[in-house]
């Protein structure tokens, strides 16, 4: 600067319209950047669905594969044996393996998950609130194949000795293990939704001369009901997904039976344990694809459904 | 006011609430939900604890497997769950946190555009975790890594199971955590920061970097904190994106397959050929995990809620 002539340097407005412009453009600049951020989560979305399918697709499209893995194929035949001399995939077995292990699954962890949040939203004294919260974030920080780790080592056993199952592994057994995998989804979700609801609420009704337990079950519950369904959908959506537990408690057996306390096999199982050893590109591989492409399309329609409550509860406690 | 002006229905109210039987029971019931959550808790912990800790010393921690993994420790386990969930972290926290930031700063609430990001964000964190696996396979490996090695002219470099999509494939599915919990986070900084900030003359840009993010970094840091926890213990998404049964060296780059804790418990307690022989080192390697995160879960509740104090006690 010193060897410029300060006769020949651009006056002080024009420097400080250019720094504004360099500004400006930067300002343009980092504005895209984050949008193409924000972006990434649509792209990531998208994409997911977009690779799915496509791999999937040769079962609807490719006549070599529909030889052995076409969608008729999938419902009319009875058996999934995907490495036999004659590969079989029937879609039944694994339908109501998924089926099974989900109900036993919803069974224990809807019940215990609701209770268990009216309990800590309407009834638990401070202290013992401040104490079941962080359990119930411990629960949820285990991971999944921890808790397949236990189902399998350990309650397997236990089941077996109470009930005289014949096989230590079992839908029964992978239905438990599940409902503590979701119990914090449904637990954490209908929690917060019964304490948005308002005070003057329970006030009101509690003046009108009704008990605690009536205010809960008649008054906060119904009011924070959209919340508790939207908890009981995202706990329903995780357990229709969730692999590692089933995969490793289950037994994985693909059997046809309304017994709970027979092996199953479910899709996201079927998925995890076949896929290491298939052809890229063969019927077997495409089909494993479509399993994950149901699995995809079943949580994201429940998670939307979920959203729709969300929505509902927020507007209804807005409106109140 | 006199009895003539009560409502009927008033009048009628019994004088003393008789006593709710019914409602005892349940809500009596609901306080038994609560504690057999916490029984169950309190008994996979106990079991893990009691049979691991024994196990876990600092020889296992730092040793090769030995002997078909039946006896040694576990050090590339833990050397692999430490790459997988760094470099997944250098992938996710930049997006991530941008992401949060034009939602929270720049975008319109109600626009279009702003509502397809939220359903996005919202519906990424509900998708199967094997799914996600499915899409690091059909997507990373086979389309962009068989993609690059043609355009390379290389063998199979890229077209592989490897380090690198499976932390990319970890960092997609911990997206939404990062996003929600940077967002939080921005919500916590004063308006009139923000306001003291531009009326200086600083631009937007200028606010968020040198007032807002400063601000927001504890907040940033529990969505990070998080998703590592949640990356060091998925097992599903890097069944076939590159997690490897037994390595006898440490992955040396991105291109490499790895061994990981979750995967490791995954295969001791599902193949291997003597169950009982490899219950001590599977105990062990549960324990190891499970402090893992749990620590991790700890330290970012505990900065979680220095936060939302924070939040509390500004809007009094």
């Amino acid at each position: 600067m010193t060897t410029v002539p300060a006769a020949s340097r651009p006056p002080l407005e024009a420097r400080a319209a250019k720094q504004r412009r360099r500004l400006r453009w930067r300002e343009r600049g980092i504005t895209w950047l984050l949008r193409l951020c924000a972006f990434s989560a649509v792209a990531g979305l998208l994409l997911i669905m977009l690779f799915v399918f496509r791999e999937a697709l040769p079962i609807l499209t490719d006549r070599e594969t529909q030889k052995e893995a076409s969608l008729r194929g999938f419902f009319s035949t009875p058996l999934w044996q995907p490495v036999g001399a004659v590969p079989k995939y029937g879609l039944t077995p694994l339908l109501v393996g998924t089926l099974k292990v989900v109900l036993v699954a919803m069974g224990f962890a809807v019940p215990i998950g609701v209770m268990a949040a009216i309990f800590a939203s309407e009834f638990a004294p401070p202290k013992v609130r401040e104490l079941l919260k962080p359990v119930i974030e411990i629960l949820a920080g285990i991971p999944s194949v921890v808790l397949g780790f236990f189902a399998l080592i350990v309650m397997a056993s236990w089941i077996q000795a109470v009930t005289g199952a014949p096989s230590r592994l079992n839908a029964f057994n992978a239905g438990i293990a599940l409902a503590l995998g979701i119990l914090p989804t449904v637990f954490t979700v209908s929690e917060d939704a019964l304490r948005a609801v308002p005070r003057s609420f329970r006030e009101a009704s509690l003046a009108l001369g009704a008990t605690r337990w009536q205010t809960a079950w008649n008054v906060t519950l119904p009011a924070a009901g959209a919340g508790v369904a939207a908890g009981v959908l995202l706990g329903l959506a995780r357990a229709v997904g969730e692999t590692m537990i089933v995969l490793m408690a289950s037994g994985n057996a693909a059997i046809t039976s309304a017994n709970i306390f027979d092996s199953v096999r479910t899709l996201s199982a079927s998925i995890a344990a076949e896929m290491a050893e298939v052809v890229v590109g063969s019927p077997h591989y495409s089909t494993l694809f479509f399993l994950g492409g149901i699995l995809f399309v079943t949580t994201f329609f429940i998670n939307v459904f979920a959203g729709l409550f969300v929505d509902r509860l927020r507007r209804r406690l807005a409106g109140a | 006011m006199t009895s003539s002006t009560l409502p009927a229905a008033l009048r009628r109210l019994p004088k003393a609430k008789p006593f709710d039987w019914g409602g005892r029971i349940f809500s009596g019931l609901t306080g038994v939900a609560a504690l057999l959550v916490v029984l169950m808790v309190v008994v996979i912990m106990g079991n893990i604890i009691f049979f691991g800790w024994r196990t876990v010393t600092w020889e296992f921690l730092t040793a090769m497997p030995r002997e078909g993994m039946t006896a040694g420790g576990i050090f590339p386990a833990i050397f692999g769950t430490c790459a997988l969930v760094i470099l997944m972290v250098v992938a996710l926290v930049p997006f991530g946190v941008g992401a949060a930031i034009y939602l929270h700063e720049y975008a319109r609430p109600d626009a279009w555009y702003t509502r397809a990001v939220r359903f996005s964000v919202n519906n990424l964190a509900g998708v199967p975790s094997i799914v996600f696996g499915l899409f690091g396979l059909g997507f990373f490996i086979q389309f962009v890594g068989r993609n690059l090695d043609r355009a390379l002219g290389l063998d199979v470099v890229w077209g592989q199971p490897a380090l690198m999509w499976a932390a990319l494939t970890l960092a997609l599915l911990n997206l939404p955590v990062v996003i929600v919990t940077a967002e939080e986070a921005l919500r916590t900084v004063p308006r009139e920061m923000r306001e003291a900030s531009l009326a200086l003359g600083a631009t937007h840009w200028q606010t968020i970097w040198s007032v807002l993010l400063p601000q927001a970094l504890p907040g940033i840091m529990t969505g990070a904190i998080l998703s590592v926890s949640r990356g060091a213990g998925e097992v599903a998404p890097i069944l076939f994106t590159g997690a490897a049964y037994f390595l006898p060296y440490l992955p040396q780059l991105p291109t490499d397959q790895f061994m990981e804790l979750g995967y490791h418990i995954f295969v001791l307690a599902t193949q291997s050929p003597d169950v009982e022989a490899t219950k001590p080192i599977l105990y062990g390697t549960v324990l190891v995990l499970l402090l893992l995160t749990l620590l991790l879960n700890l330290t970012a509740i505990l900065l979680r809620s220095r936060m939302r104090a924070r939040l509390a006690g500004r809007t009094s």
